[in-house]
């Protein structure tokens, strides 16, 4: 995974209400078996409008995505979280995300930040107002900046950890190899196996 | 203090425990199908990793496959080429898989629980939203993406950060045609799509302790579209009934072993909940969804609501950009609100119970004019089991159409899609945008509603056909 410690970047304002997974990638680009290559089908119906928020010129090249509450809800699908990162966005604020797209973002080092609803309509504001401003998340701080805002955001150390050094999650879970094969050892014998019977 | 059942598995689970660390969570059983896994085994490969446990990992092939001409190769060549992936990652890692023409092939959520590997006290996972359905079990089990998936696969464990636990307990009788479907599409109008997040639910009382297997898996099944992660309900004769003699349930003294530690797993009476929500199932009606998240919803009886009716600014746009979607208006009753399409199946409601109570309103009834219903069983065996009582006869003479095991237009991945502006009452999960076909709008309902509304056209449950009599069968 790619570390992630402090990132600045202009915005895209999403004034939308849970965001799901189905909108972020819809479910016929889930036939490729790739991570790459999902730029074009992120928010793919609502990029048909030419008035949607991502397709106005003053926020091409914007890398953090401010949206409503209840984003990335539904399907489990990764494809959303690749999508966004191969769009180019590099952080999502919202006041709250889905359980799975949240540990989705994570493991790819995509900051998902939570923020207080009425921190996230004062980014809109900022934003919309001028979309040349920017914003800065800094995990390291955890902290969230912009003109006459500054956030403080709430991570698990021991995710911070993770994301800060870019860390392989399988790699730090077999160091404790020999934990699993305890368990593994004291499992009871009537526990379900897919062995063909 | 006292436990809830959903930590009394997760304390069972645990292979480590440190400070500063989320614990790490053995995984019982790991279910695998064919769109969340390639890059997982891509990625095995690439850092010279094997499946750990091939033993407790079992693959199926359910999201994009075809429910037509399953005996010819599968027209679209990406979707060949992921099925044809799958199949290699199954072979070259020794995972057992079940493809599409197996008898054991179906809707992943299905064929867990119909071959008995889901099971009570396990934990059970899957690249899918809807694993919250074998939390029917008493299971604790929850969809993972992509980079869990390779986790698993190569650890047998996952790394979790602690849950809050809440109670939805549902007390009383449900009236007469009210199902498991209404109930849970209830609960999410009531707590809302982000009201479960960072919970497991436990579903208690005796509205619940009534209900089978298969109408338990239904409201564990939608734990999700409410925002948590696992549903559960504590095991009981109920679910013994069901496993005992299953393909992989447990024989013997094991079986007895395993009955004892099962009977064990109920939420200690001085447990405390994090949060507790309590219905009266007597309250409870036919219930469809109007929007375009499994939150916006309400009784058959009533009317699209006015979005300037929404305290909540958020909810107030949400509602707008819905109708407009849905193309509906604030005030229209639901029951005038006419179909193009009825889907029955899913893992939400594509087991053989489903389809009984789907068949028996259509049963001597026609599916109404310009109306096309898809009734795609959750699996092959579900399928056998309906031919077998001429289910599909039933459906057939109705006009409806009888296809394969799939998911089908529940996700609109395979050709089972709305085409833009058709509107379907479906009894999968998800009303979102686009869900079931660029431009499609979806209303979420319980099989018989389903049924009803293909009969009639519109909006309906089988109550509203009792006036009209019976077509005689042809």
């Amino acid at each position: 995974m790619e570390a992630f410690t402090t990132h600045t970047g202009r915005a895209v304002p999403l004034r939308r209400t849970n965001v799901d997974t189905d909108q972020i990638i819809p479910a016929h680009w889930l036939k490729k078996v790739t991570r790459n290559g999902f730029e074009d089908g992120l928010f793919e119906a609502w990029r048909k409008d030419p008035s949607f928020v991502l397709n106005a010129p003053e926020r091409q090249g914007a890398t953090v995505l401010v949206a409503g509450p209840d984003f990335g809800t539904g399907s489990s699908r990764e494809h959303a979280v690749w999508a966004l990162q191969n769009y180019g966005f590099k952080a999502v604020v919202s006041s709250r995300f889905a359980d799975i797209f949240r540990g989705n973002s994570l493991k790819n080092g995509l900051l998902t930040v939570v923020l207080p609803q009425e921190t996230v309509e004062r980014l809109w504001a900022l934003t919309e107002a001028d979309p040349a401003a920017e914003i800065t998340v800094d995990l390291v701080a955890r902290e969230v900046r912009a003109e006459g805002i500054t956030a403080p955001f709430e991570l698990d150390d021991n995710l911070r950890w993770r994301l800060l050094e870019g860390l392989d999650d399988i790699s730090l879970t077999l160091a404790n190899e020999a934990d699993i094969a305890a368990f593994e050892a004291r499992r009871p014998s009537w526990k379900p196996s897919t062995a063909k019977v | 203090m006292g436990r809830t059942l959903a930590e009394k598995v997760w304390d069972d689970h645990v292979v480590r425990r440190a400070e500063g660390e989320p614990d790490l969570l053995f995984i019982d059983l790991h279910l695998i199908h064919e769109v969340t896994s390639p890059q997982a085994f891509d990625g095995l490969r690439m850092n010279g990793r094997r499946v750990r446990r091939t033993d407790l990992t079992i693959a199926t092939e359910d999201h994009n496959t075809p429910t037509l001409d399953i005996d010819k190769p599968i027209a679209d060549p990406v979707s060949r080429t992921q099925l044809e992936t799958l199949r290699k990652n199954c072979a070259e890692f020794g995972v057992r898989l079940h493809p599409l023409g197996d008898v054991e092939q179906g809707v992943v959520h299905v064929v867990g629980p119909q071959l008995g590997l889901t099971q009570p006290g396990t934990t059970v996972v899957c690249g899918d939203s809807h694993t919250s359905t074998h939390g029917a079990f008493g299971a604790l089990a929850f969809g993972i993406g992509t980079s869990q998936v390779e986790h698993v696969l190569a650890t047998q464990t996952l790394p979790m950060a602690p849950f809050k636990t809440m109670a939805i307990t549902v007390e009383g009788e449900l009236p007469e045609g009210v199902t498991a479907k209404d109930l849970i599409l209830a609960v999410i109008a009531r707590i809302g799509t982000g009201g479960g997040q960072g919970y497991v639910i436990e579903y208690r009382g005796s509205a619940i302790e009534k209900l089978s297997m298969e109408a338990r898996m239904t409201i564990c099944n939608m734990s999700i579209e409410a925002g948590a992660r696992a549903g559960m309900i504590a095991p009981d004769q109920t679910t013994f009934d069901y496993l005992r003699g299953r393909a992989h349930a447990p024989e013997g003294e094991d079986w007895d072993a395993a009955v004892a530690y099962w009977k064990t797993l109920k939420t200690d009476e001085d447990a405390v909940f994090d949060r507790e929500v309590v219905i009266d199932a007597a309250t409870l009606a036919p219930f469809v969804t109007w929007g375009t998240n499994p939150g916006q919803g309400a009784p058959l009886s009533a009317s699209v609501p006015d979005p300037a009716s929404f305290a909540d600014a958020g909810d107030r746009l949400a509602a707008e950009k819905a109708l407009e979607y849905m193309g509906l208006t604030a005030g229209q009753p639901l029951r005038e609100v006419a179909v193009d399409t009825v889907f029955v199946g899913s893992c939400t409601n594509g087991r053989i119970e489903d389809l009984r109570a789907a068949a028996s309103v259509v049963q001597g009834r026609k599916v109404a004019d310009g109306v096309r219903m898809l009734v795609v069983p959750g699996s092959v065996r579900v399928a056998l089991q309906a031919v077998e009582e001429g289910l599909d006869k039933v459906f057939t003479a109705a006009g409806a159409e009888w296809r394969h095991a799939g998911c089908s237009m529940c996700l609109g991945m395979n050709p089972d899609q709305l085409a833009p502006g058709e509107r379907s009452a479906s009894t999968s999960n998800r009303n979102f945008e686009g869900r079931q076909g660029k431009g499609g709008r979806t209303h979420l309902v319980s099989p018989q509603v389903a049924a009803a509304t293909a009969v009639v056209g519109r909006l309906a449950s089988p109550a509203d056909l009792s006036d009209a009599p019976a077509l005689t069968e042809v």
